[in-house]
């Protein structure tokens, strides 16, 4: 699948994995942190205007709103730039980039796509190869709107049947990393087909392309369907070239039975450490986190809202919920799940990357455990280095928020 | 080839980004008053003893997580000479390159080399530790090309025609 996007994208024939090759970027996407960096390197490299405005989309996410005065700084340099250059889409208070990247339709089926994000790897979830970059080479993008890549083998992931009643996307991508390790999918593509991802939202697939990265893969790669068309608001006839071809080659197949998949967590402190959360069933919590561009959608609220609903949160622990988008937000709140989720004892935040990168809502301190639905839980990336997170699916964060300790759904 | 050698500093598998340089830093001026943090989660007072055109060594998977590019720029602020490790995650490799710090991999030397070891390292060739030879390959050509010209910026600069 990677192989015939790229060919589209250069116009070749075709292409074969190990080969270097100069893509044609369809749209990039810078956020807060990195702006004043491109911004920088942008004008050093002797550029005077950008490609293409129109296919650049700048978004405040991880510092918004400010959390310390440096913040600002950020900010400022960012509208500056945007205004200099002419750049129309700018997000100040949106949402998370990778929500918003899709919800808006800037990151399509078939487009090449990067971020100065590790978890731009997102867009794979309608058919779209998107992969992170530095700044750096993102300001060389903005002067030339080609970047080179190696187009990469592609290592084929096959879920057939129907899921448990608790057992989510996220425990699929927690086990496959958990089964390929950090490293397994790395300068690699991932493929996803099978009956229960023909079956799943757009925003389960947004689960496990988002956390791709964490093996180390270039791309996550699923095939549009009719729910992609949808949701990407584009003609399925026009999009339904994307798919593996039965010939095609895979340098490994893995298959899963989902009847067989149970809830799993990864535990401290690397995302390939996985455990079935009955293994470590009974773990006291002192913090649960239910947000981020990994889970933050409609549906991981819903799931969390059912299980919350007329129950409450264990005293001593702090449910932060952290919806991934104003638009979600909004959805939310009519749909009536953040009121069930206030009347548990959440605290529920403004839409952004909040707690998930360590910066605002929540930090932690030595000798506290959080269970969190985002998708990195290394050392020192929620407070200090002494913080113990573990990663599971949003039913199990909720369920694990009524208990006070990390129990299954 | 150039040759070098360099004093080493040994670190695991998988050490991430967070690990090189905590997100909390990040929004620190400039990479220079963030390098006092550099490995700060795994071991803290390990930046302060870095010296100039040390070498470390590490395991699989070097520079996992996220697209931070601080990560390779501190290290080079930190004034390490280059980096051995199994293997490198792709970001980072990228990164790396961008910026003008010098990756080598290499799965062997990891059993044998001791912190405050000395290695000898000829480019594209071969690094000798305790007298015994490993050997190492080159980058390819395009990637030579943007460490040749000084990095991303400097490539850039020239086809600009900015001097």
């Amino acid at each position: 699948m990677i192989e015939k996007i790229i060919s589209r994208n250069i116009g070749a024939e075709s292409v074969t994995p190990g080969q270097i090759v100069t893509v044609n970027v369809d749209r990039v996407m810078i956020h807060d942190i990195f702006i004043p960096f491109v911004a920088e390197k942008f004008e050093e490299m002797g550029f005077t205007k950008l490609w293409d405005p129109d296919k650049i989309v700048l978004i405040y996410d991880h510092m918004v709103p400010a959390s310390t005065v440096d913040d600002i700084r950020h900010f400022k340099i960012g509208d500056v730039f945007a205004e200099k250059y002419g750049m129309k889409h700018v997000h100040r208070s949106d949402g998370i980039c990778h929500q918003l990247m899709t919800e808006c339709g800037y990151a399509k089926p078939g487009n090449v796509v990067f971020g100065t994000d590790s978890h731009t790897t997102t867009y794979g979830c309608v058919g779209c190869f998107s992969s992170g970059i530095g700044y750096t080479e993102m300001a060389s993008i903005l002067g030339t709107g080609e970047m080179w890549v190696k187009v990469p083998e592609t290592i084929k992931v096959v879920v057939n049947g129907k899921l448990p009643d608790n057992v989510s996307a996220k425990d699929i991508i927690l086990k496959l990393i958990g089964d390929l390790r950090a490293d397994g999918a790395t300068y690699k593509a991932l493929e996803f087909s099978g009956s229960t991802i023909d079956e799943m939202t757009v925003a389960s697939r947004m689960s496990m392309s988002n956390m791709a990265i964490e093996a180390g893969a270039k791309c996550a790669l699923f095939a549009p369907d009719e729910k992609t068309a949808e949701y990407s608001n584009v003609e399925l006839s026009d999009v339904d070239w994307i798919y593996g071809d039965k010939d095609a080659k895979y340098c490994q197949t893995i298959t899963y039975n989902a009847e067989d998949l149970v809830p799993v967590v990864a535990c401290p402190s690397q995302v390939d450490k996985i455990r079935d959360v009955k293994e470590v069933e009974g773990t006291k919590l002192d913090q649960v986190f239910i947000g981020s561009c990994t889970n933050g959608r409609l549906e991981d609220l819903k799931a969390a809202a059912e299980i919350l609903d007329g129950k409450k949160v264990a005293d001593y622990v702090k449910l932060i919920v952290t919806p991934a988008s104003r638009k979600i937000y909004q959805e939310a709140a009519k749909a009536g799940y953040l009121t069930i989720l206030a009347k548990a004892g959440a605290i529920i935040t403004q839409p952004g990357c909040g707690l998930c990168c360590g910066r605002a809502g929540g930090i932690l301190t030595d000798g506290e455990r959080i269970l969190a639905t985002n998708n990195r839980n290394f050392l020192g990336r929620m407070g200090t280095s002494k913080v113990e997170i573990y990663l599971g699916s949003p039913k199990t964060a909720a369920a694990s928020a009524i208990a006070g300790k990390i129990v299954e759904a | 080839m150039e040759q070098f050698t360099g004093k080493v500093w040994v670190l695991g598998d998988d050490i991430d980004t967070d690990i090189i340089i905590p997100t909390e830093y990040l929004a620190l001026p400039t990479v220079e008053d963030m390098k006092q943090y550099g490995f700060s989660p795994l071991r803290p007072e390990l930046a302060g003893q870095i010296g100039e055109g040390d070498i470390i060594v590490a395991g699989k998977n070097f520079g996992c997580g996220s697209s931070r590019e601080q990560a390779p720029e501190i290290i080079k602020a930190l004034k390490i000479k280059c980096v051995i490790a199994k293997s490198f995650a792709r970001i980072f490799f990228r990164n790396s390159i961008n910026n003008g710090l010098l990756l080598i991999e290499n799965d062997q030397i990891q059993e044998h080399v001791k912190e405050g070891d000395v290695l000898d390292v000829t480019l594209g060739e071969k690094i000798v530790h305790h007298g015994a030879s490993y050997e190492i390959q080159s980058l390819p050509d395009n990637l030579m090309e943007i460490i040749n010209a000084g990095g991303l910026v400097e490539a850039m600069k020239k086809r600009n025609g900015v001097k």
